[in-house]
């Protein structure tokens, strides 16, 4: 808990250097606020810019081509039986790259002592992505069907090991790869995302990664759309499909409803109803996904 | 003497266009070099039909909405400079005209491309983010909706590979 604290203020601080972002950056080849609001996407439980559960093609921030951009992330899930938390930092450079780290804890509560772990017992697994933009330009490409395609990876590492052993899981980090391309279809106000990860991580890490029935990555599909409601407002639904690889529990694929509402472009508020089904035998965790972004 | 009627004709019908709307050089305004006019210029394929035309309230519509747009610009530290060496009167015609034009308007575009009246600029992504957040502004304040904002927008976004040079 206390590394989100700490991430709430580093947080904090990001938004008190943007608002001194406008006069700082103000250089000819690194100047902020370039992109439209909203634009940027938001940040992801994994740290990266996306919707909440998807990662997207776009680099985070508002930097366009001529300027870079950051946010930082708190995000808190209240399930029925568990919470999870996550807090993160990341970067966008000249809409090209885009480097995330993001601390994620799963706790337990009293559910904790139910799976003899013992209460509040917390899983934390650290995020590290990278995130490059291939082609295409998601928000100005209106004449092509060409989306905007970025590849990533992510670093993951997970501090049970011993507990993720006696569940089956095969190893306390891993690394994800995906293939991202987002589309906003303007005219329509309809923005479309589709992203192909290749994982072995059980519930995206948290329980570690590879398990006794599959040890090898597959092809998993994360879909966001969203409509703009208005300029500040993106109202849509993301899916997330996941492995199935430990024995003890079976997982489900992720779903939410969600809306993200940009104050500025320097804070945003996401909501989400999420359902992220049976975890570690716990079934129906559903509960409300709520997200606060601040950054240039 | 029919003959001669046809011929003055002719020499009326291609003198009087180009006398009245020569488009390089509109009173009060800069010569700029000679380009081809062309609705092509526009840069955007209009829309068919009125109704986009009309959502905008016609050619007043839109003349407020460029007005705005660019009343914003102009105070925006941002991209003032932008505007300091740029003909203002010629500017606010041009754009009333290709926005008029690609909203399904019943005037023709006479500018130049966007090509031809960006190259020399050196504009920045940044650049191009401001003005549309200011035509935003301004659509809005004229009561556009916001998705018909966002069909409009579809149309121009395109713009940003000649518009934007650096």
């Amino acid at each position: 808990m206390a590394s989100i604290r700490t991430c709430v203020v580093a947080a904090a601080a990001l938004f008190a250097a943007s608002t001194a972002s406008a006069q700082s950056f103000d250089l000819p080849d690194s100047r902020s606020g370039g992109k439209l609001l909203l634009t940027g996407g938001v940040s992801t439980i994994e740290g990266s810019g996306g919707g909440g559960l998807a990662t997207w093609a776009t680099t985070t921030g508002y930097g366009a081509e001529d300027g870079i951009g950051a946010n930082a992330h708190v995000t808190f899930v209240d399930l029925p039986d568990y919470e999870f938390r996550s807090a993160g930092v990341a970067v966008g450079l000249w809409d090209r790259v885009e480097l995330s780290a993001a601390r994620q804890e799963f706790d337990t509560g009293d559910t904790g002592a139910l799976l003899g772990l013992g209460s509040g017992f917390t899983f934390t697994q650290d995020v590290l992505g990278v995130k490059v933009r291939l082609v295409g330009d998601a928000v100005y490409g209106q004449d092509t069907w060409l989306p905007q395609i970025a590849v990533g990876a992510q670093y993951k590492t997970n501090d049970q090991g011993a507990v993720i052993a006696a569940v089956g899981g095969q190893d306390d980090e891993g690394t994800d790869f995906y293939i991202a391309a987002t589309k906003l279809f303007l005219a329509q106000s309809l923005l479309v995302n589709g992203t192909v990860r290749w994982t072995n991580a059980n519930q995206t890490g948290l329980l570690g990664y590879g398990g006794d029935l599959d040890d090898d990555r597959s092809a998993q599909f994360e879909g966001s759309v969203g409509w703009l409601v208005s300029r500040n407002l993106v109202v849509g639904a993301e899916y997330r499909t996941k492995p199935d690889n430990l024995s003890f529990a079976e997982e489900d694929d992720w779903f939410d409803i969600y809306a993200a509402y940009a104050l500025n472009k320097h804070l945003s508020v996401t909501a989400a109803w999420t359902d992220l089904g049976s975890i570690a035998t716990f079934e129906e965790q559903r509960g409300l996904y709520l997200s606060l972004q601040a950054g240039f | 003497m029919f003959g001669k009627m046809t011929l003055a004709a002719a020499v009326a019908l291609i003198a009087l266009p180009a006398m009245a709307q020569d488009p390089a050089h509109r009173p009060g305004e800069e010569a700029v070099d000679p380009y081809t006019v062309s609705d092509a210029n526009a840069g955007a394929a209009p829309f068919a039909g009125t109704a986009m035309f009309d959502a905008f309230h016609g050619q007043d519509g839109i003349n407020r909405i460029v007005d705005g747009m660019l009343d914003r610009s102009v105070a925006d530290p941002r991209i003032a400079l932008v505007f300091e060496r740029t003909d203002m009167v010629r500017l606010r015609r041009t754009l009333k005209e290709q926005f008029a034009y690609i909203l399904g308007g019943p005037s023709p575009y006479t500018g130049r491309s966007m090509q031809d009246a960006h190259d020399d600029l050196g504009l920045q992504p940044a650049d191009m983010g401001a003005l549309v957040e200011h035509l935003q502004a301004a659509m809005t304040e004229e009561g556009v909706p916001f998705h018909t904002q966002n069909r409009f927008l579809a149309k121009l976004a395109p713009m940003k590979r000649d518009v934007v040079t650096r």
